[in-house]
């Protein structure tokens, strides 16, 4: 069913799915990077852990509780940082802030199926749920490096 | 009360959002503003701003009479006794945290108790945490009954003779609950503990009289009552009041000033240090003149027919989960089951209705109640039948979006 378009930028289907069938869910057990964050507006919590080895991200998992956005955009991040370097990781991670953020972004990198979110840029109060897990990243990912 | 022509005095209620006739349904965060306190003050400021309580020329002398005048409209409004009591502060969590670090941390010291319950806001919660911190003192919980009210005999259990500031609110911004304060406030006076009241989510929708409810403390904002943002009001005992120490200092609450010491203004200006919040209390004092012409008993009478309204047909949903008591004032928190609130709330914001999504700042009430968060609809005296049954619709189709989407 759809009743509205508006709505249906926000809820594409590629979105659902990994809301109801997240990739990547648990903890990583032993010597992992491991984040705890929260967006304390609304509730919206996440603990992301993360194995890198020889700077590259060689597992990523993720616990948490919230919306469908905030926990597909989890997800999509754990599945496309995994088998990146740091580097990289952190470079998607400023295509996506900047993506959200409506603004261009290069597009010369292969989103996959964060793609999808990009109708959020749409929903300026839901981008904060879309960007926890990213921001999440981000801080383990710097702590880790020094 | 016809709430169809009090709606017209609301300009802001007369728009589109997102192509459809706004529903708003989220006074209990804040509520629109009438006419008449926008104009109050448009009118202060084109006619006679200028500051209070000094100079001697002729504006600040109108805008002296309108600031105090408000005050005396704030004395009236909850029956306190005499000016002297009512403060005007930033909102209700500066003046709860006005008694919080002055009377809590001067009066308290290790084994005393402060008592709450699990069902207070965020700011009738931390500014105790921070006097127990301070003192020594220890904070105590009332617990509450399954449908989240307060049972009279669990708040015997939990005050005791040790306990010296019972702290409630009279209205719950999450289970709607109202809360039975006068027998609150005289169990703890029985135990030698003064009460203090969060009056944030009860003022603007029913007749308050603080010296019936016997409290020695009663805080609420002017913006969840037609107001402007930025003015509440503490309201005190003038006994407690003048044992008190000012929280702030500076221009306006001083009366001599030496190098070295300095004497406060007499009360109620020793407790607003600077220049006040002039337009605010202009607008405040605005907003109760429209709230007494129409009737506080009248408003308290349309809200509760429309929260039952709202109940009886909300419930009707399936998998929709309503938290609180059946008895409640103008509000219905609820979840659907397998939606996320923000979810929810988007999807009404698509249909124009406008609801609050998340912990409420109440987040032990939401680990009370075994949530991350919900969604509440909240209703004022410009509320209508029909904004309910747009939000039924929508919650419908929310139910039947997400539904085929999974």
């Amino acid at each position: 069913m759809s009743f509205n378009n508006h709505l249906d930028t926000l809820y594409r289907q590629v979105i659902m799915d990994h809301y109801k069938n997240p990739r990547n869910r648990g903890v990583l057990e032993g010597d992992s990077v491991d984040i705890n964050m929260n967006n304390p507006t609304c509730g919206d919590r996440i603990h992301l852990t993360m194995k890198v080895e020889n700077g590259k991200i060689v597992d990523a998992k993720f616990e948490g509780e919230g919306c469908s956005i905030s926990m597909s955009s989890a997800s999509m991040m754990t599945q496309a940082i995994k088998g990146k370097t740091v580097e990289e990781a952190l470079t998607l991670s400023k295509v996506f802030s900047e993506m959200m953020q409506g603004k261009e972004y290069d597009d010369s990198i292969d989103l996959g199926d964060i793609e999808a979110l990009q109708g959020v840029s749409k929903f300026p109060a839901r981008i904060k749920c879309a960007t926890l897990a990213w921001k999440a990243m981000e801080k383990g990912l710097y702590t880790n490096k020094q | 009360m016809d709430a169809k022509e009090v709606r017209k005095l609301f300009p802001i209620l007369n728009q589109e959002v997102n192509g459809k006739p706004l529903v708003y349904l989220d006074s209990a965060a804040t509520s629109q503003k009438p006419l008449p306190v926008i104009e109050a003050l448009d009118k202060y400021y084109r006619e006679y701003n200028s500051n209070v309580h000094r100079g001697v020329h002729t504006l600040g002398t109108k805008a002296t009479d309108a600031y105090e005048g408000a005050r005396e409209k704030v004395r009236k409004f909850i029956n306190a006794k005499s000016t002297e009591e009512v403060i005007f502060t930033r909102g209700t969590t500066t003046a709860i945290n006005t008694v919080a670090a002055s009377y809590g941390r001067a009066n308290l010291r290790e084994g005393d108790e402060i008592v709450i319950t699990y069902m207070e806001h965020h700011s009738n919660i931390i500014p105790w945490q921070q006097v127990a911190k301070h003192t020594g003192a220890t904070l105590k919980y009332i617990p509450l009954q399954e449908d989240g009210s307060i049972s009279l005999e669990e708040v015997e259990k939990t005050v005791t003779s040790n306990t010296k500031i019972v702290s409630v609110a009279q209205v719950s911004n999450v289970l709607g609950a109202i809360n039975p304060i006068k027998e609150i406030a005289k169990i703890a006076h029985k135990n030698g503990a003064i009460m203090v009241v969060d009056g944030a989510q009860s003022a603007p929708h029913m007749k308050i009289d603080v010296q019936d409810l016997d409290c020695d403390f009663f805080a609420f904002s002017g913006h969840k009552m037609c107001g402007p943002t930025g003015i509440g009001v503490l309201y005190g005992k003038k006994a407690l009041l003048e044992k008190m120490e000012p929280v702030e200092f500076g221009g306006e609450m001083i009366d001599f000033v030496g190098l070295y010491e300095s004497t406060w203004k007499e009360l109620p200006w020793k407790f607003e240090g600077g220049t006040p919040i002039i337009a605010g209390a202009i607008g405040l004092g605005a907003a109760i003149d429209f709230l007494e012409q129409i009737g506080l008993n009248n408003i308290a009478a349309h809200e509760h027919k429309l929260a039952q309204y709202a109940l009886e047909q909300m419930s009707a949903i399936e998998g929709l989960t309503i938290y609180g008591p059946k008895e409640r004032a103008g509000l219905v928190t609820f979840n659907i089951d397998g939606v996320h609130p923000h979810d929810v709330a988007t999807v009404l914001d698509a249909e124009g209705i406008a609801v609050r999504a998340g912990h409420h700042c109440a987040q032990p009430l939401m680990k009370w109640l075994n949530v991350s968060a919900t969604a509440r609809a909240s209703l004022y005296l410009y509320n209508t039948e029909e904004d309910i049954d747009k939000l039924v619709a929508a919650l419908k189709k929310t139910k039947e979006y997400f539904g085929h989407v999974f």
